[in-house]
């Protein structure tokens, strides 16, 4: 087997606030292979979008401390020079962003920006050959008019169009890892189908393995191969699409699906939504950090409560709980 | 743009003469006599009256205006053939407290305000922005404490307060400057800069302090949003980003507020200008409102407001320049 093309080992994640440490990122670890797409899920909190920026150094400002390995073609980013990541950035690795409407910068033509993310890691290209490649990148990704358009500024294009304009900074390098961090949440429900064809033509076109951060799990059954579920900074569940959607191991997971309606599910069924919230990073439960909404902990003598779950291979998927795996399927096929 | 430019300097002239007929209402309207005002203090009532006549100041108001107005393109004569005197264009009256037309007052005293003006804003923008900028990258750090502690300072000192204690320490206490006397620039530089320079660093320590807050709280604003992220990863140096991304963004509404400051100093800095005993716009207007010389305060208020309309009109063209979006409408 080839060396994947990013390998997180053990990430750690840690804010200093003023009411203490708060760990968002608590020991994730997963590998994407070079032109695979994989999703991370996960409700508002449970760490994913930390873990994205993390994975580019992007924390910027804060006051943050991140531990363990990114390996990116078996080098450490966390343990490279500042300088190291930046030549990095945008030209490795590059980023989608959630709002494409405060995400480009609304003094610069789009043209320019798109030039810009090109310059940076191509200091000697000419001024021309700078314009014919944001020409090529609008048009790649579908902005109508390029030659007009590459003239204008942010402000005056629709939301979708902007999130074409960052996708198209974003490709400008053919990044080997493209990261996107909930690039649809923002957009009209018309048009987040638009760019989800449009993340997967270009990731065809380039070749980059994608990692999609997304709460709507409808976008990672139309996309993605592989999710990593994630709940109060750990992974709970990691598993290929069709064996979490089908047979979830987590009790999470079952939750997260019966939370969602599909078309096939029959009109008189209720959602089921998962009882309580999300904890508090800074007050997280013991034991396992879903026990208090998990409605299968009671039933296991307390081990839920006290001992914190481990990873381990349930079938083709991997797991962090302590229920025995039929138990869950059990429950799956009462519920269908 | 153009029609931008075009739009905004058309309602800066209309402006312009709604702010000058409104400063001629009021002024005409104060109980004050301006015509008992040119003679003496043992004036006779016939002989006020003939003044009043000879002045225009029994004509309607809106005629008077107009008088006014005629004598800022043209120029205008007052008084009669014998004593008749002229001011050429533009004439913003003549006063006879001073026996002097007011335009050749104004041009006397504005070169005098301008250095003060142009000194300390430069000055107080330098301190300020840097200040700012430095407390915002070092935010936090005893660099940051510094620098807001210096604006929390400089809020709280009073100009004549501050202009008084710098004269104490460094007129009369260590000698090292002389005092204040003005001289114009092409005269003697060397003395016109050692009057000016504890006037411009008083004003710039007073006016700096709430730019060095602005310029802080605009560039943190700005460093969290996604944009600069963008940038960042986009593989910027946080070099360029601070320049290029943040401060561009920051800078924005802080030109607004320096072209305000700007034309107000402009228009006379009245407590400076008395402590510093510097003969500009603002000591000509304390003395005109202590003599009741309304031609010289009608004159200051309208030269006043035309630095601020004007500065206004610039502001904006210049908002239009900088920010893409406001240009759009």
């Amino acid at each position: 087997m080839t060396e994947p093309l990013l390998s997180v080992r053990d990430l750690r994640v840690t804010f200093g606030t003023r009411d203490g440490d708060v760990c968002a990122v608590q020991g994730v670890s997963f590998d994407v292979r070079e032109g695979e797409t994989i999703a991370i899920v996960g409700e508002s909190g449970s760490g994913k979008s930390v873990t994205a920026n993390s994975l580019m150094r992007l924390n910027f400002g804060s006051d943050v401390r991140i531990e363990g390995q990114i390996l990116l073609n078996g080098r450490d980013i966390l343990a490279m020079s500042e300088e190291d990541v930046r030549r990095l950035r945008g030209n490795e690795m590059a980023m989608i962003f959630q709002d494409p409407l405060t995400a480009l910068n609304p003094f610069y033509t789009v043209g320019n920006q798109i030039a810009e993310a090109y310059a940076i890691h191509h200091p000697n290209t000419s001024k021309r050959d700078l314009r014919e490649i944001a020409l090529q990148s609008l048009q790649k990704v579908g902005i109508p008019e390029p030659n007009k358009r590459i003239d204008q500024y942010p402000h005056e294009f629709s939301g979708g169009m902007r999130q074409r304009i960052v996708i198209a900074i974003a490709l400008v390098n053919s990044p080997k890892l493209l990261i996107a961090d909930e690039p649809t949440t923002a957009l009209d429900v018309t048009v987040q189908a638009q760019i989800l064809d449009l993340i997967g033509e270009m990731q065809q076109e380039h070749g980059s393995a994608v990692i999609l951060i997304t709460h709507d799990l409808g976008v990672v059954a139309e996309i993605t191969k592989r999710v990593l579920v994630m709940y109060a900074g750990r992974v709970v569940e990691s598993a290929s699409v069709s064996d979490a959607f089908g047979a979830p191991s987590h009790p999470y997971t079952l939750g997260l699906l019966n939370s969602v309606k599909s078309l096939d599910s029959d009109r008189h069924t209720r959602l089921e939504p998962i009882p309580g919230s999300p904890p508090s990073l800074i007050d997280l439960p013991t034991g396992c950090p879903f026990h208090p909404r998990c409605r299968f902990a009671e039933s296991l003598n307390g081990e839920c409560i006290s001992v914190i779950p481990e990873m381990k291979a349930v079938g083709n998927s991997w797991s962090a709980c302590h229920l025995p795996v039929e138990v869950l399927s059990m429950s799956m096929k009462d519920s269908q | 743009m153009i029609f931008f430019v075009l739009r905004r300097s058309i309602f800066a002239i209309v402006l312009l003469l709604i702010v000058s007929a409104f400063t001629f209402w009021i002024f005409s309207a104060l109980p004050s006599d301006p015509a008992a005002l040119t003679c003496g203090k043992n004036c006779r009532p016939e002989v006020i009256e003939a003044n009043r006549i000879r002045l225009g100041y029994d004509k309607p108001i809106l005629e008077q205006y107009g008088g006014y107005m005629k004598g800022i393109f043209t120029g205008r004569t007052y008084g009669e053939e014998g004593a008749a005197i002229h001011c050429s264009a533009p004439s913003l009256g003549y006063s006879y407290d001073r026996h002097e037309c007011v335009t050749t007052l104004i041009a006397k005293t504005l070169p005098v305000t301008a250095s003060i003006a142009v000194g300390a804003f430069t000055l107080w923008i330098l301190i300020g922005v840097g200040l700012g900028t430095l407390a915002a990258l070092k935010r936090g750090k005893w660099q940051d404490r510094v620098a807001t502690g210096f604006s929390v300072i400089g809020v709280s000192f009073p100009t004549f307060f501050l202009g008084l204690i710098s004269i104490m320490v460094f007129v009369i206490w260590t000698g090292l400057l002389p005092f204040p006397q003005y001289s114009g620039i092409t005269e003697n530089p060397w003395k016109w800069m050692t009057s000016l320079i504890l006037p411009w660093f008083v004003l710039a320590v007073v006016s700096a302090a709430s730019y060095v807050r602005m310029t802080r709280n605009g560039i943190l604003e700005v460093m969290n949003e996604e944009f600069v992220r963008l940038g960042l990863a986009k593989g910027l140096k946080r070099k360029t980003l601070i320049v290029k991304y943040v401060m561009r963004a920051a800078l924005v509404p802080i030109v607004t507020i320096a072209g305000l400051d700007f034309a107000f100093l402009l228009g006379g800095a009245l407590v400076t200008e008395s402590i510093f005993n510097l003969p500009g716009l603002g000591k000509l207007t304390l003395a005109a409102v202590i003599n009741s010389d309304l031609p010289i305060l009608v004159a200051t208020t309208l030269v006043a407001a035309v630095f601020i309309v004007v500065a206004n009109a610039v502001v904006d063209i210049l908002y239009g320049y900088l920010d893409p979006r406001v240009r759009a409408k």
